[in-house]
């Protein structure tokens, strides 16, 4: 069969022996490429339709007296007009233009992308769970409390820190809660502090989440290991600082080796220290962020306790802090009464110091089911296994990209060893192969691979940051650090290559930069 | 592999780089792993320790409401290629998530009346917020006008987010509803004198909720304008999706950011989460709306294709300017949400909100007419109404829950408010029936008639 009247998104790569797409043969569309995008407003026909609306079974009263007719709607909003078996038909196809975690090696660095067991799908789905409301009583909600109850637990236990609140939505939603916290925290001591420390190598998120908090950014240097500049943070420990915003390991998948001086330095001056628990995975049950001096912590249920990621959500991101932060923290929890049963705490009384709510309800609950789940499905000893394996996996393949080859090409930034993901540089590929990180990365995409994260973080040229998670095989790593090292070898040939890659996707290199010149965001209707 | 590492076993990696001092050295406390079939047994018996909409004869609402969820939406969100990729960072793999945030943004659109949508927010309150910082980054202002008849999380989420964005937050009340009022009177809504007064030149947002809290439909077209009048804030209207296929848009009614939770549309209600929360906004807002856009474009063949785009208003770009922190958003969900806004059609949503119109007035007028129970107010309801109980709001729920029946939320329990004792909402959903209306004022009858007999005025 030749490959290139496939469109092989989810190809498993280098272990099936698919072979990659050569440009000089793909000249060819494949059928997804001769395919013209077509959006579901530009599908049907007027009048065609899937609802079947119930039957109106009340007296109908006057339209005026149910509705004035200045309320009313003059035109019905222009939605499409399709029958049940073309949603579907249109739908499941554009779902085949997904890449997807189901059918490849995925990995994104800091985005954990490891296996969604389907146990989960089907217990999130049970109508106890799914068709719960939120309003519902505490005693007649008592199973979804103790649920809630005993993530709060599990989730206090991994991390060292004895108070959770399970309500962020997602990370970032955890870490303006966390921000929050420590303001809060500061003004009830009589202080105003305006400053918030946060290194080079931090996410996004966490400068972005410091000013929509209405505080200062104060950027931390890197040291020459990848660690905090301890003399840099020395000189910026002031008593303005409010909190030191931090990633164990980091970014480039380093732990910092001194994170008890780091923490003494920080407390020393009044300020709080915050763990971005995006790269909680590489430590679940070997170290705890707690016992490293943490104040506040945000788990993405979404990465380490595997809440599928929907392509870009829903997530979860709840927070677990200490006993000096707990007054503060956004309500209700759900607590344990006296006689054993299951309550939420508004902590209504006056006085209260809580920060209060940050969205309505709970929290994503259907997220805490499948986190959940997987808790009780891997325990302790598997939680440790998860991330020795996920920490062994990324040294493993960075074994493999450190052979001849491909080292001299895409050193590693920092370290020798990692935890459970790295950081490669492209910089050297880009001045001696002429092309660059993205080239690489496309040409991943006509292998059967997601990229890594690419250009970030940010203090690495050329960065590729790279995470496997412990749900891979030994035979798909050794198939990525094959395709890499091909994709090298290749381009010391013909740059061409690579320069003009992907060539077997539905879509090949996209001009981003019109589409931000001139956004067209909607479909336009007639 | 350990050998290809050059280390001796697992542990030496860690010991190289973990110091000693924040190294664990036991085992969590936590419990053994289970086999798939122990877990699932588990997580069932917790689901059956719930009271769930289908075991019960439920009116509960008040953000969140038991919709019909088609069965293609169950297909869909199960499939592999849209529950387990990541963000869309490379877009020519992600075509198909791309193409759905692009539909999305377009539904919500035409929903909204207004011209940019980006493609979720986490969900109903925290989008209001989101919006209130949008106002604060477009026009540097320090306070937030608002209505008392935002939903209390609403109000909450904003006063918690209010403190960060350095805002000052106004609450304006509503109009009284007194006792026995007649139809046609005035209460029950904003007050358009004190939202008019309460707005001045240091107004960042004037929001308000449509329907409101207490299911009453407002006058969107005179409060923006009214707000417009008094200032130049930002109007924003938090909206219930599902009323718009007979209520007037908000783009039609003056409002510049319309946000709003989507969960009516096509998603379960998950005990509170994940749903998703959608903004849409006038075109000048566009460049400083929070979270994902998807964007058309041509690939080098020329092809038409999606991408994220204006990418330098978010996070990973602009950093600490940018104009949101969000990253992770609700797209399974808002997938879910164009899928039924696709299923119900353009004529499905105008036949949708009629019936849910139709039957919720006969509800509040089957109600009413009970001994003991009163409308709160005589402003036209949608899907939602609020009723005053001459009776314990908590006994009467008791007396009728012991009967199947669970006739609404208490909304002082939720609010915490005095002037919330002995208010109930109920909420009707298409599935719902006559029938089912009429076994609720049999038993809501009833208890009250026992609470009032138990307890003599």
């Amino acid at each position: 069969m030749s490959a290139i009247d496939e469109n092989h998104l989810h190809a498993d790569p280098g272990i099936d022996g698919h072979h990659p797409h050569h440009p000089a043969t793909a000249a060819a569309a494949g059928p997804m490429q001769r395919e013209r995008a077509r959006t579901i407003f530009q599908k049907g026909s007027p009048g065609r339709r899937a609802f079947v609306c119930p039957p109106l079974d009340v007296p109908m009263p006057d339209a005026e007296e149910l509705l004035p007719k200045r309320f009313r709607r003059e035109q019905p909003p222009r939605l499409p007009e399709v029958s049940e078996p073309e949603i579907v038909r249109h739908y499941v196809g554009i779902s085949k233009r997904n890449f997807d975690l189901d059918s490849g090696f995925y990995p994104l660095g800091s985005c954990t992308m490891k296996h969604n067991p389907r146990l989960h799908e089907r217990a999130a789905a049970l109508p106890g769970h799914a068709r719960l409301h939120p309003l519902q009583d505490p005693e007649r909600a008592q199973g979804a409390l103790e649920l809630m109850f005993n993530l709060q637990g599990a989730l206090a236990e991994i991390s060292g820190l004895p108070h959770v609140s399970l309500q962020p939505s997602a990370g970032s939603h955890g870490e303006l809660a966390g921000v929050l916290l420590t303001r809060a925290y500061h003004e009830d001591r009589g202080e105003t502090r305006h400053k918030v420390l946060t290194p080079d190598t931090a996410h996004g998120t966490n400068p972005a989440t410091v000013t929509m908090a209405g505080l200062e950014v104060v950027k931390l240097a890197t040291n020459p290991d990848g660690g905090i500049d301890l003399d840099d943070l020395r000189a910026k420990a002031d008593s303005d600082v409010a909190c030191l915003m931090l990633t164990n390991p980091n970014t480039l998948g380093l732990f910092d080796p001194n994170i008890e001086e780091i923490a003494a330095i920080v407390h020393g001056v009044g300020a709080t220290l915050y763990y971005d628990g995006a790269n909680l995975n590489a430590v679940m049950g070997l170290s705890r962020p707690g016992d490293m001096g943490f104040d506040i912590v945000h788990f993405n249920l979404h990465k380490s306790f595997t809440q599928p990621h929907g392509g870009g959500g829903p997530g979860s991101g709840p927070i677990a802090v200490s006993e000096r932060i707990a007054p503060f923290l956004p309500r209700p929890v759900v607590a344990r009464d006296g006689d054993g049963s299951f309550a939420l705490d508004f902590d209504r009384e006056p006085g209260s110091k809580s920060i209060g709510r940050l969205r309505g309800f709970h929290g994503n609950y259907g997220c805490f089911v499948r986190s959940y789940a997987y808790i009780c499905s891997l325990g302790a000893d598997g939680l440790k296994d998860a991330s020795e394996v996920a920490v062994l996996n990324a040294n493993y393949l960075l074994a493999r990209l450190r052979e001849k080859g491909v080292a001299e090409h895409l050193p590693l930034a920092y370290g020798e060893l990692c935890m459970h993901e790295f950081v490669l540089s492209g910089g050297p590929m880009k001045r001696a192969l002429k092309i660059k990180t993205l080239d690489l990365a496309k040409r991943l995409l006509d292998f059967g691979f997601h990229p890594p994260t690419v250009y970030f973080p940010l203090l690495v040229d050329e960065a590729l940051m790279i995470e496997p998670t412990e749900t891979e095989t030994k035979e798909t790593l050794d198939a990525f650090a094959d395709a890499i090292a091909q994709i090298l070898a290749e381009a010391a040939a013909d740059p061409e290559i690579a320069l003009g890659a992907p060539y077997s996707t539905p879509v090949r290199r996209l001009d981003e930069v019109a589409a931000a010149k001139r956004p067209v965001i909607r479909q336009a209707l007639d | 592999m350990l050998a290809a590492i050059g280390v001796s076993s697992v542990q030496e990696i860690f010991e190289r780089q973990i110091p000693e001092g924040v190294r664990l050295g036991r085992e969590l406390d936590l419990p053994q792993g289970l086999s798939e079939q122990e877990v699932f047994a588990h997580l069932s018996q917790l689901a059956a320790r719930n009271v769930s909409a289908e075991d019960e004869l439920s009116f509960l609402g008040a953000g969140m409401y038991d919709h019909y969820v088609p069965a293609l939406i169950d297909m869909l969100m199960e499939r592999s290629e849209f529950l387990t990729p990541y963000t869309p960072y490379q877009p020519e793999i992600s075509q198909g998530g791309l193409q759905v945030m692009f539909e999305y943004q377009t539904a919500i659109s035409e929903l909204t009346g207004l011209p940019v949508s980006n493609a979720s927010t986490y969900e109903g309150p925290s989008a209001v917020a989101a919006a209130a910082y949008l106002a604060k980054l477009h026009n540097s202002k320090r306070r937030l006008v608002i209505s008392a008849g935002l939903h209390p999380h609403t109000i909450e989420t904003l006063r918690t987010l209010a403190h960060g964005y350095g805002m000052e937050v106004v609450l304006v009340a509503l109009t009284t509803c007194s006792a026995g009022a007649a139809p046609g009177s005035t209460g029950g809504v904003t007050d358009p004198d004190a939202w008019a007064g309460a707005i001045d030149d240091d107004t960042s947002a004037a929001i308000f909720a449509q329907p409101n809290f207490y299911g009453a439909v407002e006058d969107a077209a005179a409060l923006s304008a009214a707000a417009k009048d008094a200032g130049e804030p930002v109007v924003i209207a938090q909206v219930d999706p599902i009323t718009l296929g007979i209520l007037q848009p908000p783009g039609a009614c003056g409002v510049d950011v319309a946000v709003g939770e989507g969960q009516p549309l096509g998603n379960r209600l998950d005990f509170g989460g994940p749903s998703f929360g959608f903004f849409a906004a006038r075109e000048e807002y566009l460049r400083r709306m929070p979270g994902r856009i998807a964007g058309e474009t041509v690939d080098v063949d020329g092809r038409r294709g999606f991408v994220l785009t204006l990418q330098t208003r978010e996070q990973h770009i602009r950093r600490e300017k940018a104009t949101s922190n969000i990253c992770t958003a609700q797209a399974l969900n808002a997938l879910a949400g164009v899928v039924y806004l696709a299923w119900l059609g353009r004529r499905g949503i105008v036949e949708l909100g009629e019936l849910l119109l139709s039957r919720t007035h006969y509800a509040r007028e089957q109600l009413a007419a009970l001994a003991g129970v009163e409308k709160l107010h005589e402003q036209s309801v949608v899907r939602e109404f609020a009723l005053r109980l001459d009776a314990d709001v908590a006994a009467v729920r008791g007396r009728c829950l012991a009967q199947g029946v669970n006739p609404g939320v208490d909304v002082q329990a939720l609010s915490g408010r005095d002037e919330d004792r002995g208010v109930l909402l109920v909420a009707i959903t298409e599935r719902r029936s006559r029938a089912d209306i009429d076994r609720l004022a049999e038993v809501l009858g009833a208890a009250v008639a026992s609470e009032r007999q138990a307890v003599p005025a």
